[in-house]
């Protein structure tokens, strides 16, 4: 509604098509009328906090459980009613779920030796696994024996050892230290490209989903709240409520007070300053309530004040957290509201404001945002 | 083990030695000492006196005399009886706890997969018979399983049979009071192991393509074999030596050890020949003991 898309979307297929799918438990909604397009070779990504219904969507497409209504297509047919040993997808679980009496070569080759391969294939085919993994050497270990990193590999083989039409990845480094988190998730990017498998995953953490997915969809409350590319949901959310599930985001709830073609200009209540965003707000008449958002990154301080009539608010350093590569400025308002702005540290020992200092906080037009309240 | 027991020492102070002499000592008095003796009446010869056995040690004409005697043993091997009595004793063990596995792991997958207020709920169950006395619960089973009894009285009675079942004093009395009695023993261990089961596991199965039975089969099966073993011994090992149930339940002809140990322990006062067939029986059972031992260690060695 606000802006074109600013990178491309790659949903020019129908490869998986989620319909108005429906899950309630008891009288409980947990998910509530998703639909969904996912395009072949997609990573894609489902971001919601717990009890968003993310993990439910996920398991109704491994076939765990049972939509109350709507269709799930995959590759032309639909595979509501299928159980989920005959689906043409696999999971790979948050626990990873090895299993335990069995060797690595073994857990991979399980679900080949269900479709009743011949051995010698199978044989292959778990090599063919297990180098794509970087796991040759670990082939006769049980599962217990390997580290947090190697049980992903693993479970990653054996989810993409039948070569499934759709993978599925629950939390996938859920269970992983941070360190280890960031290395792996570019990896099974690396490993699932190379593949070439439609994934879809579920997560909580947006920077997990930002790396790896090439699309998310923000859940809330069992609805997508928006779907896009990761940048499309950073830059231009269509809701409050995908703005600030995304990133860190200041607020100005405020009135529309002119509204041109190319450009609209906001009269907030906090701010005795006016916003300006360099785009039209196509708005009613009588519903002129809306929020102005800016990024904390897209904001400057200064010492001086703007020479500009827009855009620009004053108040004094509250704060400062300081992260290595950036520092969060906490800026309090003379009303009293804090202003986030992040400074970029590039130089070492920079003459920047400090706690108490009177400041200016200012951003260019084009990086505010309007949303409805 | 070794190494556990070495570890353990390495740190116990004078309070941990204590705490460990109460165990000592009471297995000491009730365990070892009466085995000893059971060990010396077995190495002596029936004697009509009191007690009705010959002394191992006595003193005449200045010395000391020694006097172990291997008869009882050779005498064993000699009449068949005592052979089929082990035998017989081994196959109603080996039954019995086939019987219960089979019984008891559907009961102890019920239990483990149901809520976990279900859960307590249904271990009681289990659990409450237990607290009356065992010896009446048999009893009650003759009541159960006589000719004119509960069982055939509700069967002629729906009309599926016209003549009453002779069951009590046979052998499928005694595996129905066995299986009854023992498959606590049995359903506890394999609830206790299947109760930790990751469900995820079973879910990954069928998620590659195994059905439901399949990744039974596959998964929770294999998973489950400590807790078939420890619930088949808890069964094995005491059903061999079981006297009460064939006893009462059994008939005339069911030649158990258990039962053969009491006519020579009480009818025919042959203290020293029930002695050797316990220390038999005992060396018997070390076999399944010593196995389930070097299981567990294995398990523990494992684990680590």
């Amino acid at each position: 509604m606000i802006e074109p898309s600013l990178s491309r979307d790659s949903a020019d297929g129908h490869f998986l098509q989620i319909k108005s799918i429906v899950k309630t438990y008891d009288d409980v909604v947990a998910v509530n009328d998703v639909s969904l397009d996912i395009a072949k070779g997609d990573i894609f990504a489902l971001l919601g906090a717990s009890g968003s219904g993310k993990s439910t969507l996920l398991r109704m497409l491994a076939g765990f459980e049972t939509p109350n209504s709507g269709q799930i297509i995959l590759d032309g047919e639909d595979i509501v009613s299928l159980a989920p040993y005959r689906r043409p997808i696999n999971m790979m679980f948050q626990s990873y779920a090895l299993f335990p009496h069995m060797t690595v070569e073994q857990n991979i080759a399980y679900g080949l030796k269900q479709d009743r391969m011949p051995k010698n294939l199978i044989a292959d085919k778990v090599v063919q696994m297990l180098r794509l993994v970087h796991m040759e050497k670990y082939a006769k270990r049980k599962p217990e024996q390997l580290s947090g990193g190697q049980r992903q590999r693993v479970a990653l083989a054996r989810s993409l050892a039948k070569s499934p039409k759709l993978l599925l990845l629950d939390e996938p480094m859920g269970a992983l230290d941070k360190k280890l988190r960031n290395r792996m998730q570019l990896e099974v990017v690396d490993i699932l490209e190379s593949v070439g498998v439609t994934c879809v995953m579920v997560t909580h953490d947006q920077e997990e989903a930002m790396t790896m997915a090439n699309r998310i969809a923000i859940m809330e409350e069992g609805r997508i709240v928006q779907a896009g590319t990761p940048r499309d949901i950073y830059e231009a959310p269509n809701s409050l409520q995908a703005a600030e599930f995304i990133g860190s985001m200041n607020l100005f709830h405020g009135t529309i007070t002119v509204d041109a073609q190319d450009h609209a200009v906001i009269q907030t209540t906090e701010v005795a300053t006016p916003m300006y965003v360099s785009y039209g707000v196509t708005t009613a008449i009588e519903d002129k309530q809306v929020v102005f958002a800016v990024r904390p990154e897209k904001t400057m301080i200064s010492r001086e004040q703007p020479d500009s009539q827009y855009n620009w608010c004053h108040g004094v350093v509250h704060d400062i957290a300081y992260l290595g590569g950036h520092s969060v400025y906490h800026i309090r308002l003379d009303n009293g509201k804090i202003v986030y702005s992040f400074m970029i540290n590039s130089d070492r020992f920079a003459d920047l404001p400090t706690w108490e200092e009177s400041v200016y906080v200012h951003w260019s037009a084009d990086s505010g945002l309007v949303l409805r309240p | 083990m070794k190494k556990l027991f070495a570890r353990l020492s390495l740190h116990a102070d004078a309070g941990k030695k204590w705490v460990i002499a109460v165990p000592t000592l009471w297995l000491g008095l009730f365990f070892a000492l009466p085995f000893l003796i059971v060990l010396k009446i077995a190495f002596a010869e029936a004697d009509i006196a009191i007690p009705p056995y010959t002394a191992l040690l006595s003193m005449a004409d200045q010395a000391f005399d020694l006097h172990v005697y291997f008869g009882n043993f050779v005498f064993l091997t000699e009449d068949s009886l005592y052979l089929t009595a082990y035998l017989n004793s081994l196959k109603m063990a080996a039954l019995s706890t086939l019987l219960c596995l089979l019984v008891g792991y559907p009961m102890a997958y019920y239990i483990a997969r149901a809520k976990s207020s279900t859960q307590s709920i249904l271990l009681l169950l289990i659990l409450l018979p237990s607290w009356t006395s065992f010896l009446i619960r048999i009893y009650a089973w003759i009541g159960i399983l006589k000719s004119n009894g509960v069982l055939n009285n509700v069967l002629l009675w729906l009309g599926v049979i016209d003549q009453p079942l002779a069951i009590l004093n046979t052998n499928i009395a005694v595996y129905i009071g066995i299986v009854y009695a023992y498959l606590p023993f049995m359903v506890l261990p394999l609830y206790a192991n299947l109760v930790k089961h990751d469900y995820s596991l079973i879910e990954a199965s069928q998620d590659l393509g195994a059905r439901r039975l399949k990744s039974f089969w596959n998964i929770t099966f294999p998973l489950s074999r400590n807790g078939i073993v420890a619930g088949s011994m808890l069964v094995f090992i005491p059903v061999v030596g079981e006297y009460v149930i064939p006893e009462l339940l059994g008939g005339t002809n069911s030649i158990v050890i258990g039962k053969v140990m009491w006519q020579e322990f009480f009818n025919n006062r042959d203290w020293p020949l029930a002695s050797s067939l316990a220390l038999i029986m005992l060396l018997i059972l070390m076999i399944p003991i010593h196995l389930f031992r070097k299981h567990q260690e294995k398990e523990w060695e494992d684990s680590k």
